[in-house]
């Protein structure tokens, strides 16, 4: 399948002009997905259009009203580059690294819990010179890196259910890390990227359906039988968050205020959008404007017709990522592809779900979107894996060198 | 790659097109199918109504003198958003607060949740009047009371202290319950109504209408950009009364000089605009002017002598003998009497049953007419009237007295007036029915309402309002405090004139029979007041009263008029536990006539309690 699909771009490719392609080669910039970098780029510049009116009534916007937008765009430059320094790089390499590569994400997690700053009652970022490095989000695209670098490891008469544990074992401890900064969505990408691992790794069918019951059970323990007990999994205000968004306008100054507002910003924005009149972000009725909320600020200035673009960006991004997984020379770079986008997949429905009320409060960072740096340049480095694997697929096509030979 | 991996990667692929369908059809939905409704909640978000509190009309005297009027206060309030976002900060901050307003740190927090949830984005107001000092003393600790602030309201003075405090009532907020009763429906929380008295009677006169600011507002409240539109507020019309401030104070100081709980009345006979209106012990009206102290507010409501009680209009009293004038007519004009039938006053009345009626005294009259049985206050004589009446007319006192006012609400334009009792056969009867008596109606029951004794009760104003009705002819007025409502540049807008409730026709000759004995009773030797009208430069015709009201003592009574022989004033008076009526209740109308009609000697006042005894108090001999 791989093969066929390679083969029939290579030939595509051979009517290329001979002496633009030697050039654009070297530099590794046609190699690369064109797509997944167009995609990207589009949505970090939406950001910094966006947050011009998101970020109007901030603090740090009142002197310089450009403030975030500057910052936002630096990152998103630095992310480019990184994004073109990784498209060059054999991911292959990071197989060996695995190790250093799991300790690294681990340290840097737990440094967080140790000498970490707060903000709104949790402690998730670590503060460096020029900006807070939240380094769970980097762990997410570490963790992909180190655990199907993990998954390939086969152990000769390892039972297959101990394969499973050890991997899941692997995955859950970061997530509880992240789990007690507290922070809840990031944790569950970390889930979702194990999971996506030991999926793509091939693990049995059985195993899933036992880890769905044994999540099941979870569940109702966490919020039915617990509270009954007396034993509170969840802190109050994260139970509360999690059954308010079932029925916003049950309680509108209270926890289902944000998306109350946020339902307020989307709906408001009709078909096309209010444009400059567009008002929910800007007069401060909608919280976290800038990061959780920024796709309904989207939504209200620019309507169905900007929102659903912003959508099809993501979509197009994900495609591709599921399309790499399957174009990859080796099933290490299928499961980072895979895992990669599963983790995009999951931050935009959790978060883009937060949005329009389908899904609960939890902040998770829509990606490129939202406003910050970690979260910007961990995407950007994702997707230059991405253009890793992809590239690395090109090179190791037979009819790819048949296209050099030409 | 093998088929293994296809199938799951196109699992994972299926998952990503659901997840992509569920959220692009959830943004269909809310933005093109329901956008319009969508859009006008974030209009309403973001415009805010900011109230502006129209000024209450002032109540003024006769004169033009204001009798309440406005002042600005300073209200206590917090801006919960503004408040830490900490929690234990923010409690930190209220119970800070507590300790030196001297609120409970359980109000506060309960204030705050409750305005909140009616007014989001709104500052809560603590305390409606405080201290400046108070103020001052939050503003200079702005770090230590984040989101304190301070708000102007508008409160009601009283620039005459107590003067007629029991007229006004009082202003507060309205309350919830009211807002769904139709003539409270334009208000809104946290607006001001009248709550009693004339401030209640006249809430729309006096309340005006609130303005509004439309303003564009952000998440916090705080206005932005400009204002979209502005309803000024219409200030509310003043409310003239009929009231002389000067009358009044006379009244009101010798009821205080007195000591003695009471009350009086001061009304024009023509048309029942009440001059002067008071009761005592009086009050200071300010109490009700937020902050209401409880302590000050408990020690009114407890006082054993019921200040905030309006005896003028809800006192209930046996009326003594100043109900023979009607007893006079009843009789006149019923013909059972006629004007110049003698009837022979030899000190005992015997009822038959055994029981013998005296004079209070002792005293004997011998032979008199109606005239005479009217200055001297002859029990004897009014026993024999109506015993007369019981028996050779259908309830003739009974209707001349109803007919007159008697047991009936006046219709004054105050809330909390008594209707009163007037004795009948019925009334009795249906009680022994109803076993809440013992005895039947009898003939002792009419003699005693002949001379205001038994089961009657009545107040000064409905009093007065009978004692017009013998003024002006049979005109029964409809008494009422109001004249007028002006505009605030002093424009008449609407005039209160309440026509006559009816007019009943009392023989002219009956009329002035009765008020010539009632004169004579003022003016001529003998007569139960001449002690304090005899010189008195105004001729006055006026009934003297003293009634048993067991527990209590005497219930000390004067009804009157003057200018006789065509009245200008009628003035009513009376003084719980004061004895004789020319002893206590007779000094506060001489006051009263004196500041109407402006006499300004005071000489014979000294000789006032020791005529008295001249009065004859109807007694019931065991």
């Amino acid at each position: 399948m791989m093969e066929s699909a390679t083969a029939s771009r290579g030939r595509v490719r051979s009517f290329a002009d001979e002496r633009q392609v030697g050039l654009l080669e070297r530099t590794g910039f046609l190699r690369i997905d064109p797509w997944i970098a167009i995609a990207a780029i589009a949505l970090v510049t939406t950001s910094a259009i966006v947050l011009v009116q998101a970020t109007k009534g901030l603090p740090e916007a009142a002197s310089n009203p450009y403030y975030y937008v500057i910052r936002q765009s630096i990152y998103g430059v630095i992310g480019v580059a990184l994004m073109f320094a990784l498209a060059r790089f054999d991911y292959s390499r990071f197989r060996e690294l695995r190790v250093g590569i799991y300790t690294a994400m681990l340290v840097t997690i737990l440094l967080v819990l140790v000498v970490g700053s707060s903000a709104l009652g949790a402690t998730r970022s670590l503060e460096l010179p020029f900006f807070n490095f939240q380094s769970s989000e980097l762990g997410k695209v570490l963790l992909v890196v180190a655990l199907a670098g993990f998954a390939m490891e086969r152990v000769r008469r390892q039972p297959e259910w101990q394969r499973t544990a050890r991997l899941l074992a692997i995955g859950i401890f970061p997530m509880i890390l992240v789990l007690v900064q507290p922070d809840l969505g990031t944790s569950l990408v970390y889930g979702a990227v194990t999971l996506t691992v030991l999926f793509l790794s091939g693990t049995r069918w059985t195993h899933f359906v036992a880890l769905g019951a044994i999540a099941v059970a979870l569940v109702a323990f966490s919020f039915v039988l617990g509270p009954k007990l007396g034993v509170s999994v969840f802190e109050d205000y994260q139970a509360d968050r999690f059954t308010a968004f079932l029925d916003p306008s049950g309680d509108p100054t209270g926890d289902s205020y944000q998306t109350n507002q946020s339902l307020i910003a989307i709906g408001s924005g009709g078909k096309t959008g209010l444009g400059g009149d567009a008002t929910q972000a800007r007069a401060g009725f909608l919280p976290e404007a800038h990061t959780d909320f920024i796709f309904a600020v989207t939504a209200e200035r620019w309507g169905f017709v900007g929102a659903a673009f912003l959508l099809s960006l993501y979509a197009l991004l994900i495609w591709r990522a599921l399309r790499i997984a399957t174009l990859s020379k080796n099933l290490y770079g299928s499961m980072i592809a895979g895992g990669i986008a599963v983790i995009l997949l999951f931050q935009v429905f959790v978060n883009v779900g937060m949005n329009v009320g389908v899904m609960p409060v939890t902040g998770i960072p829509l990606p490129l979107m939202t406003y910050g740096g970690s979260s910007v340049l961990a995407t950007f480095m994702a997707i230059g894996l991405l253009q890793s694997v992809y590239v690395q697929s090109q090179l190791a096509s037979p009819s790819r060198v048949r296209t050099h030979a030409l | 790659m093998n088929a293994q991996f296809a199938v799951r990667v196109a699992v994972l692929s299926g998952i990503a097109l659901v997840v992509f369908a569920v959220v692009f059809f959830r943004l269909w939905y809310l933005e093109v199918l329901s956008g319009d409704e969508y859009l006008a909640q974030s209009q309403s978000n973001q415009t805010r109504e900011i109230p502006i509190q129209a000024q209450r009309g002032e109540i003024l005297d006769a004169n033009g003198r204001t009798l309440v009027g406005n002042r600005t206060a300073l209200s206590l309030q917090v801006r919960p958003e503004q408040l830490p976002e900490n929690i234990a900060a923010r409690n930190e901050v209220l119970k800070n607060l507590a300790d030196v307003v001297g609120m409970p740190y359980g109000k506060i927090k309960r204030e705050i949740r409750q305005q909140s949830e009616i007014l989001p984005a709104n500052p809560v107001t603590l305390e409606a009047d405080v201290n400046r000092d108070l103020i001052f003393y939050l503003q200079e600790r702005k770090d230590m009371f984040p989101g304190i602030t301070a708000g102007e309201v508008t409160v009601r003075k009283y620039p005459q202290g107590t003067l007629a405090s029991h007229l006004f009532g009082y202003v507060r907020e309205v309350t919830s319950e009211q807002l769904d009763e139709p003539q409270y429906e334009d208000l809104a929380p946290g607006d001001r109504i009248g709550a009693d008295g004339l401030e209640l009677q006249y809430d729309q006169v006096l309340r005006g209408r609130n303005g509004a600011v439309n303003v564009r507002v952000d998440a916090l409240g705080d206005p932005r950009g400009r204002d979209l539109a502005e309803v000024k507020p219409k200030t509310g019309d003043n409310l003239v009364l009929s009231i002389d401030s000067k009358v009044q104070q006379a009244g009101e100081q010798a009821l205080a000089d007195g000591g003695l709980p009471g009350a009086f009345v001061a009304m024009d006979p023509s048309d029942g605009s009440i001059v002067a209106m008071g009761s005592g012990p009086n009050f200071d009206p300010s109490v009700f002017t937020p902050p209401v102290s409880s302590s000050q507010f408990d020690a009114l409501n407890n006082d054993p002598a019921m200040p905030l009680f309006s005896r003028a209009i809800g006192g209930l009293y046996p009326t003594g003998s100043t109900f023979k004038p009607i007893t006079a007519t009843a009789a006149l004009s019923e013909g059972v009497l006629g004007p110049d039938e003698i009837i022979n006053d030899d000190g005992a009345f015997d009822l038959g049953d055994g029981n013998v009626l005296t004079n209070s005294d002792g005293q004997a009259y011998g032979a008199i007419t109606v005239q005479q049985a009217l200055r001297y206050s002859s029990n004897i004589f009014f026993y024999t009237v109506g015993a007369r009446l019981e028996t050779e007319s259908n309830e003739g006192l009974q209707k001349w007295a109803s007919d007159l006012g008697i047991g009936s609400a006046t219709g004054v334009d105050l809330p909390g007036e008594t209707q009163g009792l007037l004795p009948t056969p019925e009334w009795r009867n249906q009680l022994l029915k109803d076993e809440l008596t013992d005895r039947p109606w009898s003939i002792g029951d009419n003699v005693n309402l002949a001379v205001g004794q038994g089961d009657l009760q009545t107040n000064p104003l409905q009093m007065a309002v009978a004692y017009s009705a013998l003024a002006n002819g049979g005109d029964i007025v409809r008494p009422h405090l109001a004249s007028a409502a002006t505009d605030p540049a002093g424009r008449t807008v609407e005039q209160f004139d309440p026509a006559t409730r009816r007019s009943i026709d009392i023989p002219p000759e009956v009329r002035d029979v009765v008020l010539a004995g009632m004169h004579d009773a003022a003016t001529a030797e003998g007569g139960t007041s001449v002690s304090l009208f005899g010189d008195f430069p105004v001729e006055v015709a006026g009934k003297t009263g003293t009634a048993q009201r067991p527990p209590n003592g005497l219930q000390s009574w004067y009804a009157s008029m003057a200018p006789y022989p065509n009245p200008k004033l009628v003035v009513i008076a009376t003084v719980e536990n004061g004895g004789y009526g020319a002893e206590s209740a007779a000094p506060i109308a001489k006051e009263i006539y004196e500041a109407y009609f402006k006499v300004s000697d005071k000489s014979s006042d000294d000789n006032a309690a020791v005529d008295a005894t001249t009065e004859a108090a109807p007694g019931l001999a065991p």
